[in-house]
């Protein structure tokens, strides 16, 4: 299952220094548990100690999909999309996993699946021993949906105010952060049902 | 996307005031308030989310909101935009102490799946993940299995069970499995009807759905699965999809013995009964009680996916899919090979074809990974022999594809994750570490912390000489790699290798047979036992020696180093800290030239060398005659400064009769001349841009060593104080100099004057340069006879009280 799925900013590729990689969304499914914990801990403790395993994720999503970019000697403006009728090429976008070890910043090793796309990027928290194949179709699908239904790629929308959005499409394809395996008329299904709740 | 207009509401959203955000709460409970909020009350809610969520810290909102919130949530009537708003909100606020949501109280179930994900996100803290559990499975229990919404209710269980599994009664995972066998396996193969559409002209039964279809378009064959596809979806198909996502973490979970059970012992010998394993027969399934017949359900599922999987699917989303569905077949299959055994012999056969099958097709090359775990896992209990199927993929794989970064990642994690089951096959995974290091070298970031703890996995006595040529080696392995891409594309829709450098010279010259053979054995698939000298592909790919992918891997290399030496040093004997050594010393300065790696690198070798001499001290007599030459021909310090440092202090420290009685005297002179002759080269020649100064801490190590041998050869002793005594007036040039040079020429200073004063007393010089073993232990620092530090400040006070007698 995902633990937490999350939108954050990518610093430009040009970019020497790391800058402030902001996160834009982030939705937790469930909590870290700690029964065994003796000390007694604040709810706004946990909230802190929540909101900077995100931020840490996304920081090292930031710098890998950087040095990979780095590596490929590829510039982002080789997909930029012609207009912005024309779909990105989700597949040519970098993706990467990497996995982080327990402790470091959640509590049980977790794996995260990464997508850059343009000056976002996408990062999925998953269970350790999860089918990676799924969790990278499901984060392609997520960003395709985002991007289409928020209107991303027009320069003036911005997705801090429009939460609506992304709980919508979060609660119809990764509910309570569970992977579904969607062959493509289910998600036709899914994505008219979104649609019809959430006109343009 | 990003602009500076998002920036601003952010830092808007970051800084509003706790007065203003109190009034623009009071706003939102007065939207919420009215019988029909609008789209005013949704802007409010959007904007308040951002406020909440866009700092870590805590944001008191009032509690009249707050409830209000709540009460929107649950109430029955809301719309959907507003019912996500307030849980969304509600959700970024927790773990908080303020809520008293509760899910009782929740009719439909999509509701009770909004209150659920406030409910999960709070911690725990009063049990709620329990509650919420008990809440889902009484809707379960009460509803038919065709229920309108159910859809929404698995997902929660599935949570729910992932957080607390033991929070669920014996009878209610009864009742999941068993309806988890009806979805699976009875779902409805006829599609689905698209929602009434109204309208003046449609007639009421205009068309009958069809049946539903494989994803090559033929119509379906046998049961429902998620490969079956359809214009539309009935409501059990839909759960379906959902059961089977949920799959294998509940059959993990449900088991009884427990979610984290590993094969136990009563287990694997159950497994090595061969009554239970050949039996090729499945019991009549309706007499089973509901986990077993759940398994045997998943199974048929499972074997009807490895079918599905083979036609030719339609659409690029589909094909992906049906990968997907392949490598989760195979990890449900082998929990239910763990779970119970006699399901052994019927998978065996299905995943030997499925296997043979993936052999030939690299798109799909991933799913070899999960089948040949299951084989190192159930191999032995079923008798099969996994070797073959290991070879290949640690032989095939790697090569061909070790471009993609999902797949690489994926398999070092199977090699880590593998570990405890390789048993006898791990020589199988020690020889192919050449293999492994191109996963490695392509793409390191990611990479580099997984092998650091595979490596002391691979590193065996037998290999170890080879490896450490291979690890020093990585960032030209990284380039030759781009190098054969350019040679021979792989077919791809872009090219694979550095974009950024269009035609590099090497690559024309790269196809000289010269350069052939030593570019095969650097890109060899096993490790050959052989050692080749590869410093003529240093300087044919010095080219790409900049590209940002060598970088990185030149990075990681010295963290790999040390990671590499730790473990060696666990079990190297004199042999190979001898081979080792020599190791060291012959490619300090063989090197591929990426910007800063030799620097990193000889800071890594350099301590590296001293702990092969602590390891194992004799190596300074034995290697005697290498480290001569290595001093002797130290021609520019400037690259060999840091490994020349340890090596003098190597030999200051181990080269006596202490630590190997083979040590002769003639020995100790030979390195004193030569070091003396190095010593005197690198003080008096003039520092010019071609040769730059030599750093003072090599001249302090010089001088130390040069004393210490001294001390133990007593005729050096008069050609050694000379030496000192001109060392003090040394580096008092009036040449220009930097703050630094003339810290480091005084403390070289210092240290001749404190060396000169020591040798002054011979028996001393002797006690202090050379302590014996006893040192470590703490009874030679208590002892009043044997502490050294009280012994030299003895000395010391005796010294100077000898200096102020004499004149002048």
């Amino acid at each position: 299952m995902v633990h937490a799925f999350l939108i954050h900013t990518l610093r430009a590729p040009q970019a020497q220094d790391a800058g402030l990689c902001r996160v834009l969304y982030s939705c937790v499914f469930g909590a870290e548990n700690s029964p065994d914990d003796p000390r007694p801990r604040g709810a706004e403790r946990d909230r802190l100690l929540r909101k900077e395993q995100i931020l840490a994720v996304a920081r090292q999503v930031d710098s890998m999909c950087w040095l990979q970019q780095q590596a490929s000697g590829r510039t982002p403006m080789d997909l930029q999309p012609q207009s912005s009728d024309e779909p990105v090429p989700l597949h040519e976008a970098p993706l990467g996993a990497f996995r982080l070890a327990a402790g470091d910043p959640f509590q049980e090793p977790r794996t995260v699946v990464w997508l850059g796309v343009l000056s976002l990027g996408f990062a999925l928290v998953l269970d350790a021993h999860e089918n990676l194949l799924l969790a990278e179709g499901t984060l392609r699908l997520l960003a395709r949906l985002l991007l289409d239904h928020l209107r991303l790629l027009t320069p003036s929308t911005n997705l801090l105010l429009r939460a609506d959005r992304i709980e919508g499409i979060l609660a119809r394809f990764l509910p309570h952060g569970q992977l579904l395996f969607l062959n493509d008329q289910f998600v036709q299904g899914l994505e008219k049902e979104f649609s019809a709740a959430w006109p343009r | 996307m990003f602009t500076a207009g998002a920036e601003s509401l952010l830092h808007q959203a970051r800084e509003i005031q706790d007065e203003e955000l109190q009034k623009f709460c009071s706003r939102v409970a007065k939207l919420l308030q009215k019988d029909e909020p609008g789209p005013d009350a949704v802007d409010a809610l959007q904007r308040l989310f951002l406020i909440v969520s866009a700092t870590k810290y805590k944001r008191r909102l009032e509690k009249t909101c707050v409830d209000l919130l709540q009460t929107t949530l649950c109430s029955p009537k809301c719309p959907e935009q507003l019912q996500l708003l307030c849980a969304a909100i509600l959700r970024e606020r927790s773990p908080s102490d303020d809520l008293s949501l509760s899910c009782d109280r929740v009719q439909s179930s999509q509701q009770l799946s909004l209150v659920a994900s406030v409910l999960l996100a709070q911690g725990d803290r009063k049990e709620e993940v329990r509650s919420v559990g008990q809440r889902a499975f009484r809707v379960l229990e009460s509803r038919q299995p065709e229920g309108p919404s159910l859809r929404h209710l698995l997902p929660v269980v599935s949570k729910v069970t992932r957080l607390a599994p033991h929070s669920l009664h014996e009878d209610q995972t009864s009742l999941l499995s068993k309806r988890l066998v009806d979805w699976l396996r009875y779902a409805s193969i006829q599609q689905g009807v698209p929602h009434a559409s109204g309208g003046f002209f449609s007639t009421p039964r205009a068309r009958q759905p069809g049946p539903v279809t494989e994803v090559d378009g033929a119509v379906a064959t046998d049961f429902f699965t998620v490969l079956s596809t359809g214009q539309h979806f009935t409501e059990d198909q839909w759960l379906n999809v959902q059961a089977f996502s949920m799959l294998r973490a509940w059959l993990l979970a449900s088991s009884p013995q427990g979610p984290s059970a590993p094969d136990s012992d009563d287990r694997s010998e159950l497994e090595g009964s061969t009554l239970s394993v050949l039996s090729a027969t499945s019991t009549a399934s309706h007499l089973l009680p509901p986990q077993e017949r759940l398994r045997e359900k998943a199974f048929e599922y499972c074997q009807r996916l490895a079918e599905q999987s083979t036609r030719r699917a339609l659409r690029k989303g589909d094909a992906d899919l049906q990968k997907a569905c392949l490598v989760e077949a195979v990890l449900v299959l082998d929990v239910l090979c763990r779970q119970d055994p006699s399901f052994l012999y019927r998978t065996l056969s299905c995943l030997k074809a499925l296997h043979t099958r993936l052999c030939g097709d690299p798109a799909r090359a991933r799913a070899l990974l999960p089948i040949a775990q299951f084989f190192l896992r159930h191999g032995e209990a079923a008798a099969v022999d996994s070797e073959a199927i290991l070879q290949h993929l640690f032989t095939r794989i790697p090569c061909e594809l070790f471009h993609s970064p999902t797949l690489a990642f994926e398999f070092v994690r199977f090699c880590g994750d593998s570990l405890p089951l390789f048993g006898r096959n791990l020589d199988i995974l020690k020889q192919s570490f050449p293999n492994l290091f191109k996963l490695l070298a392509w793409n390191s970031p990611p990479l580099t912390s997984e092998f650091v703890e595979l490596l002391p996995w691979l590193v065996d006595p037998g290999t170890a000489v080879e490896m450490l040529h291979a690890l020093l080696d990585l960032p030209c392995l990284t380039a030759a790699l781009d190098l054969q891409l350019r040679l021979s594309p792989a077919a791809s829709e872009r090219p694979l290798w550095d974009a950024s450098l269009r035609n590099p010279s090497c690559l024309e010259a790269s196809r000289d047979p010269q350069f052939q053979a030593l570019l095969q054995h650097l890109l060899r698939a096993k490790a050959s036992g052989t050692v080749e000298k590869l410093a003529p592909l240093h300087q044919l790919l010095q080219p790409m020696a900049s590209c940002a992918r060598v970088v990185q891997c030149a990075e990681a290399v010295p963290t790999l180093l040390q990671a590499f030496f730790s473990a060696v040093t666990q079990f190297a004997d004199g042999v190979l800290a001898n081979q080792l050594a020599l190791l060291l010393l012959e490619r300090c300065d063989s090197l591929y030239q990426v910007p800063q790696y030799e620097a990193r690198v000889h800071r890594v070798l350099s301590s590296q060398f001293l702990a092969l001499c602590a390891l194992h001290p004799s190596l300074v007599v034995e290697l005697a005659k290498e480290l001569l030459e290595f001093v002797g021909s130290v021609s520019s310090v400037r690259s060999r400064g840091a490994m020349l440092a340890s090596v003098a202090w190597a030999i200051g420290e181990y080269l006596s009769v202490s630590w190997d009685r083979r040590c002769t005297v003639e020995q100790i002179n030979r390195f004193f001349e030569a070091l003396e002759a190095l010593l005197f080269e690198l003080t008096q020649s003039r520092p010019s841009a071609a040769l730059p100064e030599c750093p003072p801490q090599v001249i302090a190590v010089l001088v130390t060593t040069l004393t210490k041998l001294a001390s133990r050869s007593q005729d050096l002793i008069p050609r050694v104080s000379l030496f000192l005594s001109k060392m003090r007036t040394l580096a008092q040039s009036p040449a220009p100099s930097s703050m630094h040079r003339e810290e480091g020429a005084a403390a070289v200073r210092a240290r001749a004057a404190e060396l000169l004063t020591l040798l002054k007393m011979p028996s001393v010089a002797q006690f202090a340069f050379t302590p014996s073993a006893e040192l470590s232990k703490p009874r030679y620092h208590r002892d009043a006879n044997t502490a050294l530090p009280l012994a030299l400040r003895t000395v010391s006070r005796l010294v100077e009280k000898e200096m102020g007698l004499l004149p002048g």
